[in-house]
């Protein structure tokens, strides 16, 4: 298994080494930061309280 | 020939009314029920083989409060061939049989959007300032968990021992890409700040009967729902609730084609691992995928390595069996899944629930600095799971484009109201539409109708893949009543 897993990764590795460019990369950060934002607007407030009272029991 | 894999899911929701001192889940869970405004009948959930008698009508109709064997306190069944019910303290959707991964994945979802009306609805009761809350996970992240569970049809002539030694393996390294994602762990394992899976701190046992005390990774129940004499059927347990299609079909499909692969004696002897309830915490806390699982041979193999070499078998049984384009894809994205996990498991975070609920995570940790031990991070993994599609974590990450999706509003819409057309969930789905005053109770082998004589009627379905519309669309659409139905039926 180990040989096999070797020349498949090593054939990957190859091909990906161009996508990873560093600008798509700050691209992406900037997506999750205006993502984070919008989120912050639809989470429920005072998180202690709501994961306190989240109690499930019974059930399968 | 392998038969036939027909599939679909059964997904227990936790259930919260928010502005509520205290609240009884089993009360909550009914008046969800009983709430849903969509096509449905209530019926008695029926468990015996022969007709229940006259008296099951009145409990039929009324239902409310009254428990039934499994200790469900009530029942609809939906027009798409569903069962929603409560299952002790919990609502519960039960998708119909399915011909398909991607049918099973589309009833799956549907789940989700019939949880949202029907506790949109029950909202109406609560007094003002409350509101009920939905949850498609499996942990209260207090050491309580609740199932999402897949059934696969298989032969009786397959081998049960054969089915524990493939699928043991392969449902404790396919976590990689089933698990939804938990901050914490639970049930006296090992701390983690996040894991892969919300359900694999809970499995304490290799093979058993149990689905709540001592959890198995292999589920023994033998209740085919279907002709004892040729069918059982695979009842996991071990999996995450998924909000991701593609994770959902990723999930379904894999496990299907392993056991159709399996009934064709196709694949090469089983890797054993030497301690799969060990493995299955261990595969659901490594992050990075790297820690080796030992096996019953001496060596080891990580979780990656293992799915790889299911990958490989399945792959050549596709190629060799079938032109099923389904199966093709779900090959080419299993395999782009896996490679894209051993590269950065962060790349599949638009497309598996952990890695995008772990994207998010990181990103809080970050802007805010906070401790992996802060609530606001629980209540971010909890609301991902938020079946109201205002306040879903996941919904909105697909809307953003952020993670994929398969179907419209307007598929699920459709798939909330009208059945799966090639298996028995079609006269199911069918019969509620049809014939809701007649219909007293039923099963997922068979139907009983009050037609108003001194008798109920009962029509079995014994077949998963009989009932389908090519079989009884017409006589359905010709028969003017529950009476004519089963007079049409007999002349067959």
């Amino acid at each position: 298994m180990a040989e096999r897993e070797q020349s498949r990764r090593s054939k990957e590795a190859e091909q990906d080494t161009e996508e990873e460019a560093l600008p798509v990369e700050r691209e992406s950060d900037e997506k999750l930061d205006e993502l984070l934002d919008e989120i912050d607007q639809v989470l429920e407030e005072n998180a202690e309280e709501f994961v306190r009272n989240y109690i499930q029991k019974g059930g399968e | 020939m392998a038969i036939h894999k027909v599939l679909g899911t059964e997904t227990e929701y936790g259930i919260s009314i928010r502005g509520a001192r205290d609240f009884n889940p089993a009360l909550a869970s009914t008046q969800l029920v009983n709430s849903y405004p969509g096509r449905r009948v209530r019926v008695q959930w029926s468990y015996e083989e022969e007709s229940p008698g006259r008296d099951a009508r009145g409990f039929g109709h009324e239902g409310y409060g009254v428990a039934d064997p499994e200790g469900a306190l009530v029942n609809a069944v939906l027009s798409n061939g569903a069962r929603l019910y409560v299952d002790h303290a919990h609502p519960e959707f039960s998708g119909p049989e399915c011909f398909d991964p991607v049918e099973a994945t589309l009833y799956d979802k549907v789940g989700e959007l019939v949880m949202h009306r029907a506790a949109t609805a029950a909202a109406e009761l609560l007094p003002p300032g409350q509101r009920m809350s939905i949850y498609k996970n499996n942990s209260d992240g207090k050491g309580n968990s609740y199932g999402a569970h897949e059934n696969y049809l298989l032969s009786r002539e397959t081998p049960f021992g054969e089915v524990i030694r493939y699928a043991t393996t392969f449902l404790v390294t396919r976590q990689i890409f089933t698990g939804a994602g938990k901050v914490g762990s639970e049930n006296g394992r090992p701390e983690v700040p996040f894991q892969l899976t919300q359900r694999a701190d809970f499995f304490e046992e290799e093979v058993g009967l149990e689905t709540t005390l001592k959890r198995p990774i292999i589920n023994t129940r033998d209740e085919p729902h279907g002709d004892p004499s040729k069918y059982r059927r695979l009842h996991v347990i071990i999996g995450d609730a998924n909000l991701s299609e593609p994770q959902i079909l990723l999930k379904m499909g894999t496990m299907a084609l392993l056991l159709s692969a399996l009934e064709d004696s196709a694949l090469p002897d089983p890797l054993d691992l030497a301690n799969p309830v060990d493995s299955c915490w261990q595969v659901s806390h490594d992050l990075e995928m790297h820690r080796p699982l030992p096996l019953d041979d001496g060596g080891s193999a990580t979780a990656l390595e293992l799915q790889w070499r299911y990958h490989e078998w399945l792959g050549k049984y596709v190629e060799a069996e079938t032109d099923d384009e389904q199966a093709h894809a779900l090959i080419a994205a299993w395999g782009q899944v896996l490679a894209d996990l051993e590269e950065d498991p962060m790349r599949c975070a638009d497309r598996l629930d952990w890695a995008a609920k772990k994207r998010l995570l990181e990103g809080y940790v970050e802007r805010d600095g906070l401790g992996w031990d802060n609530p606001k991070l629980r209540a971010l993994d909890l609301q991902y799971h938020d079946v109201d599609p205002e306040r879903s974590l996941h919904r909105r990450l697909v809307e953003r484009g952020a993670m994929q999706g398969m179907f419209g509003d307007a598929e699920l819409a459709k798939a909330e109201v009208e059945p799966p057309e090639r298996t028995r969930a079609y006269f199911r789905g069918r019969c509620v539409s049809r014939f809701p005053g007649s219909l007293v109770a039923a099963n997922w082998d068979s139907l009983v109708f009050d037609t108003g004589e001194t008798h109920l009627k009962r029509i079995p379905m014994m077949e998963p893949l009989k009932g389908d519309r090519s079989r009884v669309g017409a006589i359905l659409d010709s028969a003017d009543d529950a009476a004519g139905l089963i007079a049409l039926l007999g002349g067959q």
